[in-house]
């Protein structure tokens, strides 16, 4: 009995020393969303749990280890105990239980992180080898930083255009893949203005690592200023630039299979594009002009290039005539 | 030179070589006549190379003499039930039927894997100590981060079928396993495999990860086929491997010896092999899949052919969520063989234990999506998969329980065994108790692809693996050589291993809640986590330099340890009930089960009884 008592205040006390300790050391980045809020509370019931769990087989692991060790020269059997029937049956049904009581909080805290608000701003994501670009239907505005308000539900409407990514903000907690072929959705209430960044969390080839984008919680007045300044500097550009084309380029992810300085590529290199005789993978060929730049990027697979019928290019059927203008005006200076 | 030539491994990998260059000069000859360009950028085309993959497989398993005996059978003729293996070293190298002979093949092959997943874990630790590259390519980098993934869990898999190949034959009495040939062609096919895998570090790397998902995968190098036959090849090996396995625990096991009276790791090779028959065939599948789409243009999980991504990935995880407890079942189960033995008392409710392996086994092939809450998948999957992920707590808290309450009131002694016994339930329990953070969905959304699930199965491979192998290899090593292991190198090694490992998976979760993702080449150096990465490198190290010690111990040992022929555990276990090193056929007598296993403690009981007769 007086075993019994010891290890059982031990567990209490480790228990509290472990939960406290975890506290103390500070496990998660800064809560900027509410869904973080959720998270971070399921976490830490988690926590609590475990650090008890810990201290339960930790203590009289140990308690045995040091009282009920061999003396020297005792070569005698300890008792034989076989095993205790109802024993079993406790520590089989009360784990069931918790694990039962934690599915059903789980469920329910996914539910909140998933709630919908009927007046989220909708944002369109795009993920490429190796970056991250953002549309924003409702004002016309393509940015490769993603600005939020604060205290407003954005709504991420995901695609890739090649591979698997995921999006991660640790600071917001929630985790979305983005899978090539589909629309994956991604909804998050930040609150505490700052700088983030968003970072690719399933494995995407060679620069995975670096595979980051900028994300601004501003306040909802900041955001306005940035909404109208950005359409502003939209709608003062005049003509085709091969700068902004350059831009578009590299926020793209044109430049991870297409070459500027005539290398082999997962694609055809862009040096020398503009006017050249271009062959077909069906034996025909065909200038490289304005329309054909056009094709290329909405259907890629209208018309293929000798040599690369193995990589199927995505459609960028989002651009603008525009942007396609400065895409155009940016291969001409590669001469 | 003739002597060496003599050797089945030798002519096996000679075979191979030649096997490999003419099937695929075979597909060059083919292309060259269909007028298909005959020359890739690795000497062969893609398909020349995996065709030859394939054909120097089969070289291999043919050179070496894995399928002389059912050639001969199918031609009439006749061969030796027993086949006498050479005495001395040589029989390791060339096909034995003898269990115990692949066992220890099996293991040995196991601890080279390890040995080569581990220095490629080395390189890649040391250019993360701190952010920013420093001395390998992202490209490298990730291919070594891809292979550590697959070699160690090739390397497991061998080990986990010669710890078993090598005890449970042993241990319920039998002179062998029941199917001798398929035994020895089951690990014959292994070798094989491990080159072809490792081959794709000549052929360009892959960059996906061991978990090879398309689109990705269908992107990569030339190399990821190598990966992908490897594994392929590699699964024949855990297929047949299970089956004669649970043939052998039907059939063979010793008169007397019922289901509630066979040692727990037994239950826990059954319940193993039960996964490595039924799941393997998964993991085949959704590599061959990804092999045809890239090869023929089939798109099984292509969009724009109408296939679909998130397919593959249910696929791969329904092998490669249970082939986990494939690795640490018989772990488990050594770690529950060994307790009694130590504590002097009997395993505490030795019927729980064996059916929570079971339970564990039974319920792992119904948890698998929870690798994909964030994948896109149906989102209400997530809450069933969720509940089903959280029950494999229960069967898991029946064994840890049942571990403390056998320590309880025992006469505890703690030699080398023990101590990695005692190492592994720890080491277990933090695996353990980090797990359902992953398993909750709320939670796991955070967490998912971070290095917390880094360190989270880190510690169930090592607490349910590789510490109970460490465990088995000091206790049964003097039933292999007549000799024991030394007791002094092996406690430096322990307490070499079991600090640094705690604190490097300790910290490998702490980075990961901060925002540390998985398979990243660098790290942004904005996070804060440069000191931390630096002691998971220095923790590395040290566990690397324990197994340099282990490693000293265990070949000294061979020739050099203190002389062991009799019980020197005192253990109630048939197999120590007669001399050692163990003779060929195991038991010249046959036994009898007369009482129960682990009857410690219970005066005037035995385990066993000789029977007098031959087998």
């Amino acid at each position: 009995m007086r075993h019994f008592v010891i290890v059982g205040v031990l567990v209490l006390l480790l228990s509290i020393l472990t939960f406290w300790g975890l506290e103390a050391m500070g496990l998660m980045p800064v809560q900027a969303s509410l869904q973080a809020q959720t998270v971070d509370w399921m976490f830490r019931l988690e926590m609590a749990v475990i650090s008890f769990l810990f201290a339960l087989i930790v203590v009289p692991l140990v308690y045995s280890l040091l009282v009920f060790r061999r003396k020297p020269g005792d070569t005698s059997d300890g008792e034989h105990i076989e095993g205790n029937t109802r024993l079993e049956v406790t520590w089989t049904v009360l784990p069931l239980i918790t694990v039962l009581v934690f599915s059903y909080l789980g469920a329910v805290t996914l539910g909140e992180t998933r709630r919908l608000d009927p007046n989220a701003m909708v944002v369109n994501v795009t993920a490429f080898q190796w970056g991250w670009r953002f549309e924003y239907p409702d004002y016309g505005i393509q940015s490769n930083k993603l600005y939020l308000p604060a205290n407003r539900q954005v709504v991420l409407k995901m695609n890739s255009n090649d591979v698997i990514h995921s999006f991660w903000v640790p600071e917001f907690r929630i985790k979305q893949d983005v899978v090539p072929g589909r629309t994956t959705e991604y909804r998050i209430t930040p609150v505490q203005i700052g700088e983030y960044k968003v970072r690719c969390a399933e494995i995407c080839g060679a620069s995975h690592a670096y595979m980051v984008a900028p994300v601004v919680v501003v306040s909802q007045t900041d955001f306005q200023k940035w909404v109208q300044e950005s359409v502003a500097a939209q709608a003062a550009t005049s003509g085709p630039d091969p700068k902004r084309g350059e831009k578009l380029y590299n926020e793209l992810g044109c430049k991870a299979c297409h070459s500027i300085d005539g290398s082999k590529g997962v694609g055809p290199t862009w040096k020398g594009l503009w006017g050249e005789q271009v062959k077909l993978s069906d034996g025909t060929t065909v200038v490289a002009d304005e329309a054909y730049i056009i094709e290329s990027i909405r259907q890629p697979q209208a018309k293929i290039v000798a040599g690369f019928e193995q990589q199927a290019m995505p459609a960028f059927t989002t651009l603008t005539d525009a942007e396609l203008a400065d895409l155009i005006a940016f291969i001409q200076t590669l001469k | 030179m003739k002597k060496i030539l003599s050797l089945g491994l030798v002519r096996g990998l000679l075979w191979q070589i030649a096997g490999t260059a003419a099937g695929a000069l075979l597909v060059t000859g083919i292309r060259a006549l269909m007028g298909l360009n005959p020359w890739g950028s690795f000497l062969f085309t893609e398909p020349a190379w995996v065709v030859g993959a394939l054909t120097g497989v089969i070289a291999f398993v043919w050179g070496v003499g894995a399928l002389t005996d059912w050639f001969k059978w199918a031609l009439g003729e006749e061969t030796p039930e027993h086949r006498e293996d050479p005495p001395g070293w040589e029989k390791y190298f060339g096909v034995s039927l003898d269990h115990k002979v692949i066992g220890i093949q099996y293991t040995v092959t196991a601890i080279l894997l390890l040995l080569v997943g581990g220095l490629f874990a080395l390189i890649f630790r040391l250019e993360l100590a701190a952010s920013g590259m420093q001395f390998i390519s992202l490209q490298l980098y990730n291919t070594l981060m891809s292979l550590h993934g697959m070699v160690m869990i090739v390397g497991i898999l061998l080990g986990v079928a010669g710890v078993m190949n090598y005890l449970v034959p042993m241990l319920i009495g039998a002179h062998d396993m029941a199917f001798p040939r398929l035994n020895a062609f089951s690990y014959w096919i292994a070798p094989p495999a491990a080159i072809v895998l490792l081959s794709s570090l000549a052929l360009g790397g892959f960059d996906t990860g061991w978990t090879g998902y398309p689109p990705l995968s269908t992107r990569s190098p030339v190399g990821i086929q190598m990966f992908f036959v490897g594994v392929w090849v590699s699964g024949w090996s855990s297929i047949l491997g299970g089956l004669n396995l649970i043939a052998t625990v039907m059939r063979l096991s010793a008169k007397g010896m019922t289901a509630f009276r066979m040692p727990i790791l037994a239950w826990a090779s059954v319940a193993t092999s039960l996964i490595s028959l039924t799941a393997t065939q998964l993991i085949g599948l959704s590599f061959q899949l990804v092999m045809f789409q890239r090869l023929l243009g089939m798109g099984f999980f292509d969009p724009a052919k109408g296939g679909n991504p998130i397919l593959f990935q249910h696929l791969f995880w329904f092998y490669s969520h249970p082939v986990v407890y494939v690795f640490i079942l018989p772990g488990l189960g050594v770690v529950s063989e060994l307790l009694p033995v130590f504590v002097r008392k009997p395993l505490f409710g030795y019927r729980w234990v064996a059916m929570s392996s079971l339970g564990i086994a039974l319920v792992g092939f119904l948890v698998w999506a929870h690798h994909m809450f964030t994948s896109g998948m149906n989102e209400y999957l997530r809450v069933p998969f969720m509940y089903s992920t959280l029950l494999v707590a229960v069967p898991t808290g029946v064994k840890f329980f049942s571990w403390v309450a056998t320590l309880w009131k025992g006469k505890i002694e703690t030699p080398t065994p023990m101590l990695f016994v005692l190492g592994a339930i720890v080491v277990f329990l933090m695996g353990g108790l980090s797990g359902p953070p992953n398993g909750v969905v709320t939670t796991d959304l955070h967490l998912h692809d971070t290095y917390f699930v880094v360190g989270h199965f880190h510690d169930t491979m090592f607490g349910g693996y590789i510490f109970p192998f460490f465990a088995a290899i000091y206790y049964w090593f003097p039933k292999a050589t007549g000799r024991r292991m030394s007791e002094k190198l092996g406690k430096l090694h322990f307490w070499l291993l079991f600090p640094s490992f705690l604190v490097m998976t300790f910290l490998m979760m702490r980075v990961g809640l901060l925002g540390m993702r998985r398979r990243i080449a660098d790290y942004d150096p904005a996070l804060g986590l440069d000191f931390w990465h630096l002691l998971i490198t220095i923790s590395a190290f040290l566990i690397a330099a324990s197994v340099l010690v282990f490693l000293y111990n265990f070949f000294r040992s061979i020739k050099h340890g203190e002389p062991a022929p009799g019980n020197i555990w005192r253990s109630r276990s048939p197999e120590w009930q007669v001399p050692s090193p163990m003779p060929v056929h195991n038991y010249e007598e046959a036994f009898e089960v007369v009482g129960e296993p682990y009857d410690y403690g219970l005066p005037g009981s035995t385990y066993i009884r000789f029977n007098g007769k031959s087998h």
